[in-house]
């Protein structure tokens, strides 16, 4: 959650409103697959035969879900898992820090980094002094 | 309460998720409604983890969570490079996958 607060307040979300779908007939279309959606899950659960479904469930242990019992299956059955699950979430470290960095020696003037944007407070949005007086004030900002 | 309202506040969650993901055009939304949906199904496994009476469910649960964030990392590393090369922030837009 925290990384989705920073990168809309890094992209910058407010000005450019959320717009939904182009034409208004995919969206009645999507609200109402969502709905048919739920509608056809609800009919299966609840109309299932299966009986086990309306009880409250099987007995359970003392330490049923407790921390201690967690964490003692993740290091003694779910072992396997749990060392794919550390190396997974090294690399998908490592790539987002690649995907996100700035590439050297592509050196694009237009480029901007947050600490650039609480540097100078003349600076609107995106636009830098390396666009000014080009063609781009004619043509308007650039789409994003 | 029963184990098979669990499940259809599992369907509603997943429903809204799907649908948002069909409906909005914003990345991050899309994410958003991605993680709804992990989380959906999240919920269903711990519903039945409890039906059964073990603490499969709970792990796997931890697992899907696991790949969730690395999904969300990865996503919002594209999103970034996407705004520093000033694309489109849309998906109907981002058709190709060269840069």
């Amino acid at each position: 959650m925290v990384l989705y607060l920073f990168v809309v307040a890094y992209v910058g979300g407010a000005d450019d409103p959320i717009r939904p779908a182009g034409s208004p007939g995919l969206r009645w279309l999507s609200g109402l697959f969502a709905l048919v959606l739920f509608v056809e899950l609800s009919i299966a659960v609840l109309g299932s035969g299966l009986s086990a479904l309306s009880e409250e469930g099987a007995g359970w242990f003392e330490a049923y879900g407790t921390p201690a019992e967690i964490g003692r299956l993740l290091l003694t059955d779910f072992l396997l898992a749990f060392e794919i699950a550390s190396i997974l979430l090294l690399v998908a470290a490592v790539g987002a820090v690649v995907l996100a960095r700035r590439r050297s020696g592509l050196e694009d003037p237009r480029e901007l980094s947050v600490a650039d944007l609480f540097r100078d407070r003349e600076i609107k949005g995106t636009q830098t002094d390396a666009e000014r007086g080009t063609m781009l004030e004619a043509g308007g900002e650039p789409r994003r | 309460m029963s184990i098979e309202w669990y499940l259809v506040l599992s369907a509603l969650v997943f429903s809204i998720g799907a649908g948002g993901v069909l409906v909005r055009r914003n990345p991050l939304v899309v994410l958003l409604c991605i993680e709804l949906m992990l989380n959906s199904g999240n919920l269903a496994l711990v519903a039945f983890a409890r039906a059964h009476g073990n603490q499969d469910g709970q792990i796997f649960a931890l697992i899907v969570m696991v790949v969730a964030a690395c999904e969300v990392a990865v996503g919002l590393g594209l999103i970034v490079a996407i705004f520093r090369r000033r694309l489109p922030i849309d998906v109907d837009e981002l058709r190709e996958l060269q840069g």
